[in-house]
């Protein structure tokens, strides 16, 4: 094993780290700002997907303009799932129940959406020209477009970090020990909050779909995939914890990134295991300083 | 005798806020006493203490001679120490016989088993019943409890803490929320318990006719600190608790 | 609560156990009966798992891990040893069943809620995958096909019957769980755990005990299952198998001990009628699911209780 084989699998595993981080971030968001578990984020994803394989693919648009419309397409689907459905539960006794089992609902009505509109068959998405080839980083060759994942993986950080800590509703944001009810208190309007953190959380996990599919081909039932994916991740980084969901998803990719080359057949059991380790010895996450709420 | 329950500088900080500020008393054992305080003194928190809730940062409690400080809530309540709540917290959808024959339950030790539950079953009824004649609500055995009137469900939450058998009974705010009339019943109710069930019984109330009818010492705390301590009569002479309580009424 | 309302509860199910009883000496044909079988497994495996949510406000997203545990250990004794050894191998899976439960149960249920139930999910499909890629010892997405249980019980008729007796004396004791002190306690939990504390009792050890039990009945289920289907596949282990038994308890209502196993035969009965016309029976589940959840939250069990006793009334306020 020599180094430039070893180079190689880290710059894979940061790429697969942006991608989950993208999707783990949005479900971190949602509940560490409303309190709500996703168990659908996934879905938003594959929607992502799709529609970016719709504005690419079908009506031929620019590559970059169909990852907008994945992103806006998955973003107004998240807000309207939310305001018209999930809304109607906030307060219930035994809420979070509820809750996963609406968005359990969502999965498979998402799923067979998709599958009526664009059917079963596996569809691609080619990347954008200029950067189908691969470059020279550090010495060895690798994928263009896994490089710009990066690149606009970390622009988004930059981003986020920018709102969450110099702006109000970020700093509202960051305080994950905060519920519904001391939103409220603090004068803040509740349910647009709510749907609209649904909405960016949505988008950025249909921008991540629209990003991973030409790396991976579009297909129904990628969800649930993710959704463990995006749950190991947050696991393993505090939940409700958006720092701890990139440190997490960097952790996480690094790993799998090894694990698919070393142990191919077992890889996905592997990221089990880290899920299990941290739970035996950290159960609120390696980066939380607060417990794991209950609902 | 010795004091049923010592408390020894008794300490606790919330981030930068004191709430229980160096607190220590002694409590003899059979007493009826009062705490009293304006709002936000620490009345809740010390009891939150004491039974197990919060941990103290500094300082020691005694319960029947020997330190509970920093022992599970479960440990300290299965050493006898019982407790009613400001908030009602009762379990609705049980009925109300259920709500107290689960605490007779549990006292005798049971109720976690699923064989051994069943044979002392009828113990724990009758214990339960005779609870709920004792504070007047046998007839409504069979309703569930969230069908009771606010002031009924006080009394509830009450005999529920009864049904451990506690030496100690500990009750936050038992006529909160309620009529003048029911005041009093609750307080002659409070009264006749102290006496048939052989209890030591602190309570923390705002209404002072309850304080002064029925304690035989009253305690002030005021910024987590325990300002005063006394008869009644001393506590309403007290020129330092009248300042405390300025614009609150006293008599 | 009177004793008229349990005597006819108690004479309903009577004569549905007639009536399951009676059903292979009609002229009910072999898929019906199949169907029937059917029916009481997934009904038994509705009222174990409502044990944890209805029970005590545990939402477990993994009971298919136990169900498929069972059904698997069936399945994999018979493939490599045949078919004297079914009964051990049932018992087999309970067995493995009750340690792992007590393991995953130590590991999670300490930090309960929506963590619990997403944790469940993850053990859940860790499990699939396991039993889905180990192809050389599971056979993989092939399953096991074939499993013919032993003497008098290969007979169609009579592992019916053994069913019915194994599915109801379950049932049977589940119910005397429930209305228990140990499941007064657990439904305590539900409402108030702060005040069961306050009772000096461990919640966490209530907790897991129930799990532990709710998930033996669950492998108990998946191999009984294996002997009416005479099939496994590791679809039982899928996550969607542990959304289908949700969906039957909350479709009966989880607030009603019975109300599982009538959301199952429900389901079943209405995916043998429409599920087979469509492709989209999952987005029809999903349709049921949210309609049940935005509007029938007690399920139909509850919502029929719910309008029968809105003739009642309240007590009055005192003074």
């Amino acid at each position: 094993m020599d180094m430039s084989f070893i180079l190689v699998q880290i710059l894979s595993g940061l790429t697969m780290a942006t991608l989950l981080f993208l999707v783990a971030s949005g479900l971190t968001l949602i509940f560490g700002v409303g309190n709500v578990f996703n168990f659908a984020h996934g879905s938003f994803y594959m929607l992502g997907a799709y529609l970016a394989y719709q504005a690419a693919s079908v009506w031929h648009t620019n590559f970059w303009i169909a990852t907008i419309v994945a992103a806006l397409g998955a973003g107004v689907a998240g807000m309207l799932a939310e305001w018209l459905f999930l809304r109607r539960i906030y307060g219930r006794s035994e809420e979070g129940g509820f809750q996963i089992l609406l968005t359990y609902s969502f999965i498979l009505v998402i799923d067979d959406i998709v599958k009526l509109v664009w059917g079963t068959e596996y569809k691609s998405l080619l990347r954008p020209p200029g950067l189908t080839g691969s470059v020279q980083v550090f010495g060895v060759t690798t994928p263009t477009y896994n490089l710009a994942i990066i690149g606009i993986g970390l622009a988004v950080v930059v981003l986020a970090w920018l709102i969450l800590s110099r702006t109000r509703p970020g700093k509202v944001a960051r305080a994950s020990a905060l519920d519904r009810e001391m939103l409220s208190a603090m004068g803040v309007n509740v349910p647009l909050t709510m749907t609209l953190v649904f909405g960016i959380a949505t988008a950025l996990g249909g921008f991540a779909g629209a990003l991973a599919a030409p790396l991976r081909s579009v297909t129904p039932g990628a969800g649930i995939e993710v959704i463990i994916d995006s749950l190991i991740v947050v696991v393993i980084g505090g939940m409700g914890n958006f720092w701890g969901a990139w440190l997490g998803a960097l952790i996480l990719g690094e790993v799998m990134a090894f694990a698919v080359i070393l142990v191919p057949e077992w890889a996905v059991v592997i990221s089990y295991v880290v899920m299990v380790l941290t739970l035996i010895f950290k159960p609120e996450g390696l980066f939380a300083h607060s417990k794991v709420r209950k609902v | 005798m010795e004091p049923i329950l010592v408390l020894d500088k008794v300490d606790k900080s919330f981030g930068g806020l004191r709430v229980t500020a160096g607190v220590s008393f002694s409590v003899e054992a059979g007493s009826i006493s009062a705490i009293i305080g304006p709002n936000g003194a620490g009345k809740t928190t010390l009891f939150n203490q004491i039974t197990g809730y919060l941990v103290p940062d500094r300082g020691r409690i005694v319960f029947q001679g020997q330190e509970i400080t920093g022992l599970s809530t479960q440990d300290i309540v299965r050493r006898g120490m019982g407790r009613a709540f400001q908030i009602t917290s009762i379990f609705p959808e049980e009925s109300v016989l259920d709500n107290v024959r689960l605490a007779c339950l549990s006292r005798l030790g049971q109720s976690n088993n699923p064989i051994r539950g069943i044979v002392n079953f009828k113990e724990a009824t009758a214990k339960a019943y005779t609870i709920l004649e004792s504070i007047g609500l046998a007839e409504h055995s069979d309703r569930l409890a969230l069908e009771l009137s606010h002031g009924d469900q006080k009394l509830l939450d009450i005999g529920i803490a009864l049904g451990l058998e506690p030496k100690l009974l500990l009750l936050d705010e038992p006529t909160s929320g309620m009529s003048p009339e029911e005041r009093q019943l609750t307080r002659d109710l409070i009264a006749r318990l102290w006496r048939e069930f052989n209890l030591t019984l602190i309570f923390i109330e705002h209404d002072m006719d309850t304080v002064f009818g029925i304690a035989q010492t009253v305690r002030v705390l005021q910024q987590g600190r325990l300002l005063a301590e006394g008869t009644p009569d001393e506590i309403r002479n007290n020129p330092e608790v009248i300042t405390a309580y300025l614009g609150e009424d006293l008599e | 609560m009177g004793s008229i309302k349990s005597y006819m509860e108690a004479a309903f199910w009577a004569l549905v156990f007639l009536a399951f009883a009676l059903l292979p000496l009609s002229k009910a044909s072999d898929y019906q009966l199949m169907l029937a079988g059917h029916i009481l497994v997934w009904g038994l495996f509705a009222v174990s798992f409502n044990m944890l949510w209805g029970g005590t406000g545990m939402l477990s997203f993994g009971q298919a891990l136990y169900y498929g545990l069972g059904a698997y250990s069936v399945g994999i004794v018979f493939k490599y040893w045949g078919d004297g050894w079914f009964l051990p191998a049932m018992a087999l899976g309970i067995l493995c069943s009750i340690v792992l439960a007590i393991l995953i149960g130590l590991l999670i249920i300490r930090v309960g809620g929506v963590f619990f139930t997403v944790m469940t999910l993850a053990f859940g499909q860790l499990a699939w995958q396991i039993t889905f890629r180990w192809y050389g010892f599971t056979g993989g997405d092939d399953g096991i096909q074939g499993i013919i249980p032993p003497g008098i019980l290969g007979n169609r008729i009579a592992y019916y019957y053994f069913t019915l007796v194994l599915v109801a004396l379950s049932i049977f004791l589940l119910r005397r769980l429930a209305v228990s002190p140990m499941g007064l306690t657990l439904r305590c939990v539900r409402q108030n755990p702060d005040r069961v504390r306050f009772l000096g009792q461990s919640v966490k050890r209530s907790q897991l005990t129930i799990y532990v039990i709710s998930s033996a009945f669950a492998a108990l289920a998946g191999g009984l299952m294996a002997g009416v289907d005479n099939s496994i596949h590791p679809n039982m282990l899928y996550w969607t198998t542990s959304g289908e038994v949700i969906l039957m308890s909350v479709l009966g209502g989880i607030g009603q001990f019975f109300g599982p196993f009538i959301g199952a035969a429900a389901l079943i009965i209405i995916e043998d009628i429409v599920g087979a016309r469509t492709e989209f029976w999952p987005l029809i589940v999903g349709i049921i699911m949210m309609v049940m959840v935005l509007l029938f939250p007690r399920g139909l069990v509850g919502e029929a209780r719910k309008l029968v006793s809105r003739f009642r009334t309240r007590v009055p306020e005192r003074g």
